[in-house]
C-alpha cells in the first residue's frame, strides 16, 4: 500500500504554487513571469495526479486531465514568447513595467 | 518511525522540487533562473513515478526540462541574455505581497492538512500508457480532436506573431 498520504503531495503542490505566485506578481523580467506561470501549471498538475491515485474515486481520468493540461500549457508557452518577441522588435524591452501602452 | 523508500524517495524528490523554486526566486541571473527551475520539473516527473503516472513522467521530461526550458532559454537569448533582473519592486508592495500569498497558502493549508481519504487500491501501475489511451480514444476523443485544433492554432499564431514585425520592418527599411 502506499505510505505517503494525500496531504502530503498537496501541501508540496501549495508550496509551489505559491513559490510560483510570487515570482509571477514579483519579478520584472517577462520570460520569468511565464516560466513562473508554468510553474503554477506544474502544482496543478501535481494534485491531478495525486487525486487521480490517492483520491475518493482512482481513475485514469485524473492523469489523462494533466495530459490536456501540458499541451494547453506548451501551447500557452509558444504563443506568449511569441507575443514577447515582436513586443521586444518594437520596443526593445522585456520589462513588464514598461508594458503599459494601454493604460493611456 | 520508520521510513519507508517511497517516503524517503518523496522527501528526497520535494527538497530538490522546493529548492529549486527558492532558487528560481533568489537567483539574479536570468539564465541561472531558468537551469534552476529544470530541477523543480525532473523531481516532478519522479513525483509523477510515485504516483504511478510514468507516461505522464515521461511527458514532463520530454515536454518541460526538454521542450519548454529550451524555448524560454531562446527567449532569453533573443532578448536581453546578460540582464540580471533588478529589484524595482517597493519593499512595501513586497510584503504586501508576502503577506497575501502567506494568507493565500494558510488558507488553502488549513483546508487539506489532515485530509484523510482512505486509500484504495488502484490499477494504474499496470500498462499505464495502455490505460491512457484506451481512455484518450474511448470517453475523452473530442477533448483531445480538440487539443490537436488548439496545437494548431497555436502554432500558426506563434508564427504569424514572430514573424510579422520582421516584415514590416523590412518594409519600412526599403
Amino acid at each position: 500500500m502506499n505510505s505517503v498520504p494525500l496531504s502530503a503531495y498537496l501541501v508540496l503542490a501549495l508550496i509551489l504554487f505559491c513559490i510560483g505566485l510570487y515570482g509571477a506578481l514579483t519579478k520584472r523580467n517577462a520570460v520569468i513571469v511565464l516560466i513562473s506561470i508554468e510553474l503554477m501549471l506544474n502544482a496543478v498538475n501535481i494534485n491531478l495526479v495525486a487525486f487521480s491515485k490517492l483520491g475518493p474515486a482512482p481513475s485514469i481520468s485524473g492523469q489523462i486531465f494533466s495530459l490536456f493540461t501540458i499541451t494547453v500549457a506548451a501551447a500557452e508557452a509558444a504563443v506568449g514568447l511569441a507575443i514577447l518577441m515582436s513586443l521586444y522588435n518594437r520596443r526593445k524591452t522585456v520589462n513588464v513595467d514598461e508594458m503599459d501602452q494601454l493604460k493611456h | 518511525m520508520s521510513l519507508s523508500g517511497e517516503m524517503i524517495a518523496f522527501i528526497l524528490l520535494s527538497l530538490v522540487a522546493i529548492i529549486g523554486g527558492i532558487l528560481l526566486i533568489n537567483l539574479t541571473r536570468v539564465v541561472h533562473m531558468v537551469i534552476a527551475l529544470v530541477f523543480t520539473f525532473i523531481s516532478v516527473a519522479g513525483l509523477y513515478v510515485l504516483l504511478s503516472a510514468e507516461f505522464l513522467a515521461a511527458v514532463q521530461i520530454l515536454i518541460y526540462s526538454g521542450a519548454i526550458t529550451i524555448i524560454m532559454l531562446f527567449g532569453i537569448m533573443l532578448t536581453r541574455h546578460n540582464d540580471t533582473s533588478e529589484k524595482t519592486a517597493g519593499v512595501w508592495r513586497k510584503l504586501l505581497l508576502i503577506a497575501g500569498i502567506a494568507g493565500f497558502g494558510l488558507a488553502s493549508y488549513a483546508g487539506i492538512y489532515n485530509l484523510d481519504i482512505p486509500v484504495q487500491e488502484t490499477k494504474l501501475h499496470e500498462d499505464n500508457t495502455r490505460q491512457i489511451g484506451m481512455a484518450l480514444y474511448s470517453d475523452h476523443m473530442i477533448p483531445f480532436e480538440l487539443t490537436s485544433v488548439l496545437l494548431l492554432a497555436a502554432l500558426i499564431g506563434a508564427i504569424i506573431l514572430a514573424k510579422k514585425d520582421d516584415e514590416k520592418k523590412e518594409g519600412e527599411e526599403s
